[in-house]
């Protein structure tokens, strides 16, 4: 690859600095994975239509397959690995856990980051709010419902 | 304790005849125990092979044929291997010169690994450029000229089926794998890979003592699996002469063995090994990438990493089109006594695992009904479209489209309610299936309860006015459970008395890794929560047939459980012997054992019988043709349940799969071409496009022969939705839509025709 294609960033990763040498034309799901082994935001459809390559950028949720990742160059990034402190799960997690969210887990993590993203903005979402805020995430095995009240349930509108 | 272990001999196991609770009873079954790998599945650890490189490693991407069917002339690598960072270009000879028959298959080897000769489908791998940057082997890729002479292609499985129809493949050769295939002839000079055939009675006479007789033909075209995570695999040399395989693949065992057959190579120097598969569906079964990757590595002698892209996914697997036609003979009073079913399966352009999907599903496509007389003939046909295989529920679901879609046809015409229908006609305890075997351990008036009850079908239901229209509907299935098959595994107790499970089964999402720790900490008297199921890997875990066909809780459950039972009295031997005590004064823990077991099932058609039914409230926009389910309940037979929380969401999870199936999935090949490969054009189901009451309900008819009496649930969610949902368009509109999906066009179409003014386009 030509030298003139390449380039460093600078960001913030899950709270501390990076740095790394990219090619203009890769993506943010692409650089996670090489040089920082981050394998929570992850290619599925390619096209940004299932959510499975999620990534925070600013706190705001992008399709990290089509997301450049020179563009983080100066932001703050997150992935699904940032969320706990330490060995303690966020309540997100938390509750997907508690409501078995999930089977074969694929896509859990972009869940996990948009419901985040709709929680930072709207703490006590309805239920008609989570679906359409959810709803470009896509998920085969179809755990739909129990995800919903995954978020409902670590968002106060509903008991667990 | 030392490190002590002994290891009885490999042995196969009978299962009792009766549900035995030998265990201590430690509650660890029956009870809704969380994913083991819940934490790792949401803090993003969880290991996918799709994680996972290698020191370098080379990016494989596939060039593929643009025509359905033809000659290859040449093929022209001179521009891809022009383009900077190319390694190496491979081809079909190149396999050839590695691999000299290299074709593969688990019915038929007719599958090149890379196109030999000719292509027989649009989108078959023709070549594979190698890079150490994935964009430079997408690239080059793309700069592979390959020159055809064009074959006349046939698309359609009836059309394909008859005399005179373009032939696919000159010669068939049978893989004779499997047990149950090992009869396969395939009919060279045909495309008819396998004609499946049940007879009972009398069939003709059964017409003539007949007061109605009902004939109709139901369609469904294709649709896929897919998963999220794409099909991966990577191969590396282990060694001078091994190979080692990381695939997400449902066979481990499987691709072992074959990747073994085609280099002439012992299997002991090929290890496969897989994590968890980010979904499977049927989709990663057999053989996909392996043959291909491993090739590749070997000829290049570094590691290689291929990762399909979601349009390839298109190209690579399909669930069948189905053509079935069904004439069905009826007293006055509603007892249906013949039936007779033709059904053509469109199989693309190799067979894959279709003829076993044909002949499955062909033995219970009768329906779960009491028919005297039956003539069953099942076709999987060769067509010049990407290439079918198993898809969550091998074949049932397009059948049981047809016969219950009838059913309703035919309660209407003779004024019985559908659900009084079906129950004049079911198979009960003790009865004889179409093949002759004995109905045991079910109970379809249990499921026929549940849905009445759900579905509150004693009550009237409104059918609305004006532009928008209500109905409701039901529907129930059956299918076979794959025989004979086996599973072995092996319990192992530490020095430390913790325990892992050594399995070939894979967990893609359905919880598999859970229900064996359920099954081996009931016996040993530890909780679930604390044993390690270690995933497949052919050098360290025994083999397994595959993870398919809702088989593993029945199959691998009950080779868990012998071997839990075996290392639990080897366990309490030993330590009778060093505490020289009587063994009935011991408990379960301290030591260290090693066991294995297996299980092996009978010659019947099936070790268990998969029931379902599902019911639907639907509305229907009868300007726009669209429907809008209002309610779907789902009832399925899971025996014992032995994880209740996980068996209810396959319930949901497969009916709601089928639901996309039903209503908007279809892949639009036109001419060979599959024009809506990617999400963009082909909506899976969404958070927003889900029934608005979607239920999974179990029916609780413990199997006698069943791990504490369960049987397998995975697929059974997917049988009945779609005449459930069929029946209820009937009941909101009064007209029939054969053919799935039952998209707003097709809807409208046949309500305008039915209303005597069709759309101009008609």
């Amino acid at each position: 690859m030509k030298e003139t294609y390449r380039r460093t960033i600078r960001f913030k990763l899950n709270g501390r600095p990076a740095i790394a040498e990219i090619a203009t034309h890769e993506t943010l799901v692409e650089v996670l994975q090489r040089d920082f082994s981050l394998f929570g935001a992850r290619e599925s459809c390619g096209q940004g239509l299932c959510g499975c390559c999620t990534a925070l950028v600013n706190g705001i949720a992008v399709s990290g397959c089509l997301y450049l990742a020179a563009f983080v160059d100066g932001a703050e990034v997150m992935t699904v690995e940032g969320l706990a402190s330490g060995n303690e799960l966020h309540p997100i997690q938390q509750s997907f856990v508690a409501n078995c969210a999930f089977q074969c887990g694929f896509c859990t993590p972009g869940f996990i980051l948009m419901t985040k993203e709709l929680l930072d903005r709207h703490p006590h979402p309805t239920t008609d709010e989570i679906r359409h805020y959810l709803s470009g995430n896509l998920c085969r095995c179809a755990a739909y419902p129990d995800i919903v009240h995954a978020v409902e349930a670590v968002s106060g509108a509903r008991k667990v | 304790m030392a490190a002590h272990y002994t290891e009885s001999a490999a042995k196969v196991v009978e299962p009792p005849s009766k549900i035995k609770r030998k265990a201590p009873g430690s509650g660890q079954v029956k009870r809704s125990v969380r994913r083991l790998e819940s934490k790792a599945k949401v803090d993003g650890s969880a290991e996918y092979i799709y994680n996972l490189s290698l020191p370098g490693m080379l990016y494989g991407k596939i060039a593929r044929s643009s025509i359905p069917h033809g000659k290859i002339l040449s093929i022209d690598a001179t521009a891809a291997l022009a383009i900077e960072g190319v390694h190496a270009v491979i081809t079909g000879e190149d396999i050839r010169r590695l691999i000299p028959d290299p074709y593969y298959g688990p019915a038929f080897h007719d599958q090149p690994i890379l196109a030999l000769d000719k292509v027989r489908y649009a989108g078959e791998p023709v070549a594979v450029v190698l890079a150490a940057d994935p964009h430079v082997a997408e690239e080059a890729a793309d700069l592979i000229a390959v020159e055809y002479d064009p074959l006349e292609p046939v698309f359609d499985e009836v059309a394909a089926s008859k005399a005179g129809a373009p032939i696919i493949h000159d010669r068939l050769r049978p893989a004779a794998t499997f047990p149950d295939l090992k009869y396969l002839q395939g009919r060279s000079g045909t495309n008819v890979a396998l004609s499946g055939r049940v007879r009972r009675g009398d069939l003709e006479k059964g017409f003539r003592e007949s007061d109605h007789i009902f004939e109709h033909t139901f369609r469904n075209g294709k649709v896929i699996h897919a998963p999220l995570e794409p099909f991966v695999t990577l191969a590396e040399m282990n060694g001078p002469d091994g190979l080692t395989i990381h695939t997400a693949s449902q066979s481990p065992s499987f691709v072992r063995s074959e990747v073994s057959r085609l280099l002439g190579w012992p299997e002991n120097r090929v290890r496969v090994r897989t994590a968890f598969l980010g979904g499977g569906f049927g989709g990663k079964l057999y053989i996909k990438l392996e043959a291909l990757v491993a090739a590749c590595a070997l000829l290049v002698r570094k590691p290689v990493r291929i990762a399909l892209t979601m349009e390839e996914q298109f190209y690579t697997i399909t669930k069948h089109g189905a053509t079935v036609r069904l004439k069905t003979g009826a007293k006055k009073d509603g007892r249906i006594v013949a039936r007779e079913v033709e059904t053509w399966w469109n199989g693309g352009a190799y067979a894959d695992i279709g003829p076993r999907v044909a002949q499955k599903s062909g033995l219970t496509s009768a329906g779960p009904y009491d028919i005297e007389n039956i003539a069953i003939d099942s076709h999987a046909i060769y067509t010049n479209e990407p290439p079918a295989g198993a898809l969550r529920g091998f074949g049932v679901s397009q059948v049981v489209w047809a016969y219950e879609s009838q059913a309703d046809i035919i309660a209407r015409a003779l004024k019985i309610d559908p659900l009084e229908f079906r129950r004049r006609n079911i198979l009960r305890e003790g009865r004889p299936h179409a093949t002759g075997m004995l109905m045991t351990d079910v109970d379809i008036d249990a499921i026929l309860d549940r849905l009445a009850e759900r579905m509150e079908w004693d009550r009237p239901l409104d059918h609305g006015s004006g532009t928008i229209r209500r109905g409701r509907g039901i529907a129930i299935g059956i299918k076979a459970c794959v025989a004979p098959t086996t599973s072995v595994a092996m319990v192992n107790i530490y020095g430390d008395g913790s325990c892992g499970i050594c399995c070939s089964t894979v967990d893609m999402g359905q919880g598999s890794d859970t229900a064996m720790a359920q099954i081996a900490g009931e016996l040993l008297g530890v909780s679930a929560e604390a044993i390690r199921v270690i995933h497949p890997d052919t050098d360290v875990t025994p083999y397994d047939m595959a993870t398919l066909g809702s088989r593993s809780t029945y199959h691998m459950g009950n080779a868990v459980r012998h071997a839990a039972e075996d290392a639990r009295a080897q366990l309490l031997r030993i330590a009778a012997t060093a505490l020289q005590t009587d063994i009935d004064e011991l408990e379960c823990r301290d030591g260290a054992v090693l066991t294995r077991s297996g299980a092996r099932m009978s010659r019947q058609i099936t070790p268990f019988w998969m029931l379902g039914g599902a019911g639907a409230e639907i509305e229907v926009d009868t300007e726009t043709g669209r429907i809008r389910v209002t309610k779907l309940v789902n009832v399925g037979d899971a025996g014992s349940a032995i994880n209740p929380d996980i068996v209810e969401r396959q319930l949901i999870g497969a009916g709601t799969m089928q639901f996309g199936f039903t209503i908007f999935e279809e892949m639009i090949i036109n001419e060979g071409q599959v024009v809506n490969a990617s999400f963009a054009d082909y909506k899976i189901p969404g958070m927003l496009d889900l029934p608005d009451d979607l239920t999974g309900e179990l029916v609780e008819v413990p199997h006698r022969h069943g791990p504490f009496g369960a049987k397998g649930i995975g697929e059974t969610g997917m049988f009945c939705v779609s005449p459930a949902i069929g029946n209820a368009l009937y009941d909101a509109i009064e007209v029939r839509v054969m053919e799935m999906p039952l998209t707003p066009e097709r809807v409208l179409r046949a309500l305008r025709q039915a209303q005597d003014r069709p759309l101009t386009s008609d």
